[in-house]
């Protein structure tokens, strides 16, 4: 077994093969993306892979430590960020075959025309523990 | 097996439990373990008297946690030796859990997850999956709330004003799973209305009750959105609606005006209207305009600004709206929404893309998505 992160990007992914924003989009068009992405979380939900998702608002804000006694400093968000993520899902998958296989299948999402949007998605193995037996 | 009776229980048996002896905290753990025994044995079992029953077993749970602490054991020659179950403190006990439980000195989020437990009777568990989070973490969150009142006494008089926004909020949340948190709070409010004579608590019940009844028009089978306009009215729940209704029309009957009755009203209205097109635009700016005088609130004053594109054209809207913070909220799709209302097609795709981005959640986000494709698709024509 082994866990996985697959990253959506709005910003930092190499473009995809169909790559249209999606408001230039048909409403149908839309309506059948969503309705693809539903039905993939249900189904690895059924069996048993799915463990988190979450989409992510375009717009955040970078914090950091400013030394005692000082609020942090903040600042952001910038629109020169090169990565900018979209969104997560975490997986649990027997293999790493089947991770690459999983995500295949999410970037095959229809998009524009209906055709798949073909998009690329980051795969992240989790450091997890280390196993019981090592030698 | 009545759930919903034995959730109504709760509050009573742990006042009993204080009014015994033992402390909020103990006394809410002791009824909360009665509580999930009962679930497992009142299918099979149940009992002729429920909350004598709940009275018993919580007692002995308290006990049995008392004796079990060896650094309590003269604390509890002090409890066993005087179990005055008698009527004891005047008023209702059960009402001093809702002051309690949404307390000042608590955060809101644990005093909606107090709340849900303690006046609730909700386990830790189902309130966890309500909000999306690990069981470990709710039970952090409401152990430290109790901590944090563990101090105040239950014959102090509270403020109505924050157990209201503590129900709000259960309201808002509406329902994301098994429980549903909005039957949850009206199921709280009611309760809180027939334990107080107070006009606001009256009006929040009929704003839950009036939102409640649109509920199954406002999504679709997929999840997606319908604005209020598209809504099929047939699907609105009347006998929510008269009862919202009349409970609204005996809280304004006495004469003090609040936020909750204001934003019921304003509910009522939309539910007399049989199609979009006959609401009464005109009486609901003049809710707003209550609603501004009472809240100051900026929510209230954007709604207000979409209400008087109704009642006065889009124009008339668009100006209510260029006088308010566009980082406001929703600024930027009730600017679309008005903007193609004017009939400018163009600057209303830009704007509903642009609140899409901007969209505080996912359904929203689709819904404003969908609305730019709409306009978009159709320009291309």
């Amino acid at each position: 077994m082994a866990k996985y992160l697959l990253l959506k990007h709005y910003r930092g992914a190499p473009t995809g093969v169909n790559d249209v924003p999606m408001d230039q989009w048909t409403p149908g068009e839309i309506s059948a993306h969503l309705q693809y992405m539903d039905d993939f979380a249900a189904r690895l939900q059924e069996t048993g892979e799915y463990i988190d998702g979450q989409a992510l608002s375009p717009e955040g804000t970078w914090v950091r430590y400013d030394g005692e006694g000082r609020p942090p400093v903040t600042d952001g968000p910038f629109a020169e960020t090169k990565d900018l993520i979209a969104g997560w899902m975490a997986l649990d998958v027997d293999s790493y075959d089947r991770a690459v296989e999983l995500a295949g299948e999410l970037s095959a999402a229809p998009g524009a025309g209906g055709r798949p949007i073909h998009e690329w998605l980051e795969l992240r193995p989790f450091l997890a523990m280390p196993p019981t037996v090592t030698e | 097996m009545d759930e919903v009776l034995l959730r109504t229980l709760t509050p009573e048996v742990i006042a009993v439990l204080v009014r015994r002896g033992a402390d909020f905290s103990a006394a809410e753990d002791a009824v909360q373990e009665a509580l999930i025994e009962a679930l497992r044995t009142w299918p099979d079992r149940p009992p002729r008297d429920p909350k004598g029953w709940l009275v018993t077993v919580s007692w002995r749970k308290f006990l049995d946690a008392v004796r079990a602490d060896a650094s309590r054991r003269l604390r509890e020659q002090r409890v066993v030796a005087e179990p005055s179950p008698g009527p004891g403190t005047s008023g209702d006990d059960s009402l001093q859990l809702y002051f309690l439980c949404a307390h000042p000195s608590l955060t809101p989020s644990s005093a909606v997850a107090l709340t849900l437990r303690a006046v609730g009777g909700l386990t830790t568990g189902q309130i966890a999956r309500a909000y999306l989070v690990g069981e470990a973490t709710m039970a952090q969150r409401i152990s430290r709330a109790k901590r944090t009142v563990a101090g105040i006494p239950l014959d102090q008089p509270g403020d109505v004003a924050t157990v209201l926004r503590v129900l709000y909020l259960v309201f808002n949340e509406g329902y994301s799973g098994e429980l549903d948190l909005a039957a949850e709070a009206i199921r709280l409010t009611r309760q809180l209305a027939a334990r107080i004579d107070h006009q606001e608590v009256a009006g929040l019940l009929a704003l839950m009750l009036l939102h409640h009844a649109r509920r199954s028009a406002r999504t679709r089978s997929d999840g997606s959105l319908v604005p209020l306009a598209e809504q099929d009215r047939g699907l609105w729940d009347t006998r929510l609606i008269a009862e919202g209704v009349e409970v609204l029309q005996r809280a304004l009957a006495r004469d003090r005006l609040g936020e909750y009755q204001a934003q019921a009203a304003i509910a009522a209205l939309h539910a007399d209207a049989r199609t979009a097109e006959e609401t009464d635009w005109v009486q609901i700016v003049e809710w707003y305009d209550e609603l501004v005088r009472l809240t100051d609130s900026p929510v209230a004053r954007l709604n207000r600004a979409v209400a008087v594109g109704e009642a006065d054209g889009p124009r008339a809207g668009l100006a209510a709206l260029a006088s308010l913070d566009p980082a406001l909220p929703r600024h930027t799709a009730a600017a679309a929404y008005l903007h193609e209302r004017d009939g400018d097609r163009v600057a209303a795709a830009r704007l509903y893309a642009e609140a899409a981005r901007q969209a505080p959640n996912l359904p929203e986000r689709d819904h404003l998505t969908l609305q730019a494709a709409r306009l978009n698709t159709a320009l291309r024509r």
